[in-house]
């Protein structure tokens, strides 16, 4: 536990100021929880106090990623974005922003389309959620990641999860029906590369071939 | 003409695009370790002064925090970042984090949390407090010569007569601005760093270079360079400024050092405007001359470029003005202003960009000036050898790109005067625009392995950051071998393959092409040796392989440039012809059409260089339109620090935009013919833009970006 012991500024030592340590001392629910008070008052003084009071401050989450259940214990601040990325290593869904203002991390819940840094975890308890890792059915590539390919709908690839997550949304909420319309309804996903004009040929390709997205 | 237009679909595709559209392919912030801690750092809340107290109490109390760092505490870096773009010793250089507590920028690092998430850390690090002895700062950017001190020794240079454009009948002067404005990849800076040893590293960054990372990483920390082992498999963008190491790749490598964990740290959006460089604030005077029917007779080109107070970082913006036409009479003063900033760095067309917008809108505002079409203009002074050295090129064939763009763009139907074409409610005009940037070659290494499955691997340790490098030796490598690119390995991003330059100054397929293209002879050589008889053109590997009972047959190959890239004076050369529609009442820009014509030699890879093209012009765009990094200077402070408030291009306001390539070899540069790409699709698409906005409206806007207000 030595590696864990915090560096402090050299005039902190010893210095009390509410922090969680002291409330895990004193607290009346964890004593009503804890069988073994003891134990924890032990537990407190070799720094194990905040693995504790980590498991409090937790909470449930069930969901659904890419056809798999996942049922997890996660901050109430834990964004979608970082729990996938994070938790689950599921890092095809791209942290741009972190504020939704770029659509690098869009995914889709039950089946539209959303920036999961703008989505706390706890959001989306019960919901089946479909990242770019889900969209394949196995070596057989969706058709608007072929369209992406062919195309050339990308070059460095990072904001590509977001935008084929993205183009798929589209198509199903019937907004690829232009050319300016789907520019209209692609702009809320960056590109800095200047990928642009060859997504819009890309999903122009998978609206004309009329295939299920 | 009547050439094939290439569209999105032609050519191979990428050979990374599976892994880029699935998901799979990595980037530096994306290869978790076990035990894996995560760092945020904490920026200074004013511009100049230093540190009078700083409170980490708090922070290091909160809950799964393992250490916060400030210049109290951090453990000393044994050596320095080394510096890039300045004399040594002429200021203290790359900035030293948690050194001393002094502030030299709004922004500058002063603590840095490392906590078992990233969430713990994130909020711990709003808990860091510190208060300052403030000292007044300036970060006015320049206005004009007088508060610059001269560059690269502070040197004018001239060629024939000094400022000769004031002796010309036809001239002009004119000031341009060109503003700050953020590299902003996609991918946001990102680090993690393990320490195997005492003293062994292991980085997964994102770098456009993993051997200058490493040797740079070995020096500041005194280790081994073979003790550091740098990877960067895919790379999110960059745009130049991943071409150094920066604080933040320093204080993860300290973080993981002090905590004995691997420690990841991801720069945020807005850390982004402060920690990786920018492309500097630019003030620039051209003062130009020409006889009444076009032939120039001088030019005066005059830059001031901010910089910080530690670190000078100096680029070209005049150099456009020395070679891009045959001018007798050339002047050019260039000088640097340093301000309470953090250190600007090279952004795609480095210098030349910024040049290019000042350069070839004052030759826009002489064609008018001269009642003559601005192609005209362009082709009476069109320099056939290099007027800065009288080299000839080794190829140029802006003519010929000259003529395909006008002819795709439908020059015919500019009206040669502004403001006169008004279609559906809107002002229509036509804009053009030239660059140019040097072509390079760099030595390269590159190993070849030619598998008894038929497979051949290629290995390099360059980096890709989106331009389809791994396409292009794919390509190279399967023409020069005659198999099938599907066929072929293309193994990179990792410092301990063989040499290769950082991917910068569009010289990436000039110099690992040619190792890729000579390593592949020297294969083919040795199995036809095997053969014996001379071989053939096209050996059977496997069956040789077989026949010699061999597992698979290899060469490690060295590529430099010889003689005549010092004989030829060697350039990429591109055109940007631009249609905008302006709306008369609420002076929206609409740009209509986009025809661009690149002469970078031969093209290797068809799709991923017309992508190149299409993008270089879309960051032009950008620029000429929305892009501008706006510092309040009470405080000191971005105020757009974001992607909300930092306007990039998104997709509606880009139109189908069409790349074409004069595609003829360079004799003389390497072995492939290629010449660079990445610049020159975005030198001078901003002057394009400006100039259609011009003929479009009457108003000429000298300081970008061109926004709805300055023209109404």
């Amino acid at each position: 536990m030595s590696d864990k012991k915090p560096i402090i500024s050299p005039d902190s030592e010893g210095i009390s100021n509410g922090t969680r340590r002291d409330f895990i001392k004193q607290s009346s629910v964890l004593t009503a929880v804890a069988l073994t008070p003891g134990t924890v008052v032990h537990a407190a003084s070799d720094h194990m106090d905040e693995q504790i009071a980590a498991v409090f401050e937790k909470m449930p989450l069930k969901m659904e990623v890419n056809g798999k259940p996942h049922s997890l214990q996660v901050e109430p601040r834990s964004t979608l974005l970082d729990i996938l990325r994070e938790q689950l290593d599921l890092t095809g869904t791209k942290k741009g922003c972190d504020h939704g203002q770029c659509g690098a991390c869009t995914v889709h819940v039950d089946g539209h389309r959303v920036n999961s840094c703008l989505t706390l975890g706890v959001m989306v308890n019960g919901k089946r959620i479909t990242t770019i890792e889900g969209l394949a059915k196995g070596e057989e590539l969706h058709p608007m990641q072929e369209a992406f390919l062919k195309h050339d709908g990308f070059q460095c690839g990072y904001c590509t999860p977001g935008q084929i997550m993205s183009a798929v949304a589209c198509i199903r909420e019937g907004h690829a029906n232009s050319e300016g319309e789907i520019r209209e309804y692609m702009s809320g996903n960056i590109c800095r590369c200047g990928a642009y004009p060859n997504i819009v040929n890309a999903i122009q390709e998978v609206k004309a071939g009329g295939q299920a997205v | 003409m009547n050439k094939p237009i290439p569209t999105s679909a032609d050519g191979l595709s990428r050979v990374d695009g599976r892994a880029k559209v699935t998901g799979a392919a990595k980037y530096s912030a994306e290869y978790n370790q076990p035990n894996m801690a995560y760092a945020v750092l904490v920026g200074s809340t004013i511009t100049k002064g230093t540190i009078a107290t700083i409170d980490t109490k708090l922070a290091a109390k909160a809950p799964g925090v393992l250490a916060v760092l400030t210049y109290l505490n951090s453990p000393k870096v044994p050596g320095h970042i080394p510096t890039k773009a300045q004399k040594p010793g002429a200021k203290s250089g790359p900035l030293k984090v948690f050194y001393d507590n002094k502030i030299l920028y709004n922004g500058h690092p002063i603590a840095m949390v490392v906590a078992d998430t990233f969430e713990r850390a994130q909020y711990a690090a709003s808990l860091v407090k510190a208060t300052y002895n403030k000292q007044a700062h300036d970060t006015k950017p320049p206005k004009d010569l007088s508060r610059g001190v001269g560059a690269w020794g502070g040197k004018d240079f001239t060629r024939g007569t000094v400022d000769a454009w004031k002796t010309a009948p036809i001239k002009l002067e004119q000031e341009y601005i060109h503003p700050s404005e953020i590299h902003n990849p996609m991918e946001l800076h990102a680090i993690i760093a393990r320490w195997d040893a005492p003293d062994k590293l292991t980085v997964w960054d994102k770098t456009q270079g993993t051997q200058a990372t490493r040797d740079d990483i070995a020096k500041a920390f005194k280790l081994k360079k073979e003790d550091v082992q740098v990877n960067s498999q895919f790379v999110g963008g960059a745009f130049g400024s991943a071409l150094q190491v920066w604080p933040h790749e320093v204080a993860a490598i300290l973080g993981a050092k002090v905590v004995k964990r691997p420690v990841k740290l991801v720069l945020s959006r807005p850390d982004m405007f402060t920690s990786v460089g920018y492309r500097p604030y630019t003030w620039q005077k051209i003062g130009i001359g020409a006889t009444a029917d076009g032939k120039l007779v001088g030019i005066t080109h005059e830059a001031v470029g901010q910089t910080s107070t530690f670190e000078d970082f100096a680029e070209g913006p005049i150099n456009t003005s020395k070679g891009l036409y045959a001018v007798p009479n050339v002047t050019t003063r260039y000088k640097l202003l340093s301000l309470d900033v953090n250190t600007p760095t090279w952004m795609r067309g480095p210098g030349e960009a910024t040049g290019a917008f000042a350069l070839e809108s004052a030759l826009d505002e002489l064609s008018y000036a001269l009642k003559m079409d601005p192609i005209d203009l362009r082709l009476k002074n069109y320099a056939k050898v290099d007027p800065d050295n009288n080299k000839q090129y080794s190829s140029k064939y802006l003519d010929e790109a000259y003529a395909m763009g006008a002819e795709r763009i439908g020059w015919e139907n500019r009206k040669a005067e502004a403001g006169t074409t008004i279609q559906n409610g809107w002002l229509v005009g036509y804009g053009m625009g030239g660059g140019m940037f040097g072509a390079y070659r760099d030595v390269a290494v590159a190993r070849a392995i030619m598998k008894a499955d038929g497979t051949l691997t290629i290995q390099t340790a360059v980096s890709d950051i989106g331009p389809g490098t791994g396409t292009a030796m794919v390509l190279i490598a399967a023409n020069k071998m005659g198999i099938d690119p599907g066929k072929i390995k293309f193994e990179m991003g990792d410092s301990a393959l063989p040499l290769a330059p950082m991917q910068g100054g569009s010289a990436t397929t000039s110099a690992v092409g040619s190792a890729v293209h000579d390593a592949c002879t020297v294969l083919k050589e040795k199995f036809q040796q095997l053969m014996g008889n001379g071989g053939t053109d096209n050996p059977d590997y496997v069956k040789i392989l077989k026949e010699k009972n061999l597992p698979s047959l290899e060469v490690l190959t060295k590529s430099q440039p010889g003689p005549d890239n010092e004989k030829y004076s060697m350039q990429s050369w591109s055109v940007h012809f631009v249609k905008v529609l302006v709306h008369p009442t609420t002076g929206v820009i609409k740009v209509d059409k986009v025809v661009c014509v690149a002469d970078s030699g031969k093209i290797i890879s068809p799709k991923t260089a017309r992508s190149q093209v299409v993008g270089g012009a879309i960051g032009g765009i950008g620029m000429a339109l929305m892009e501008e990094a706006i510092i309040d200077h009470r405080y000191g402070r971005f105020v757009n620090n974001n992607f909300a408030d930092y306007h990039v291009p998104v997709n509606a306001d880009i139109p189908q935009i069409e790349a074409l390539f004069v595609n003829k070899p360079d004799p003389y540069i390497n072995p492939i013919g290629a010449k660079g790409m990445g610049e020159i699709a975005l030198i001078g698409m901003a002057a394009a833009v400006a100039n259609a906005v011009y003929n479009a409206t009457g108003k000429r806007v000298r300081d970008l970006p061109i926004t709805p207000d300055k023209l109404i």
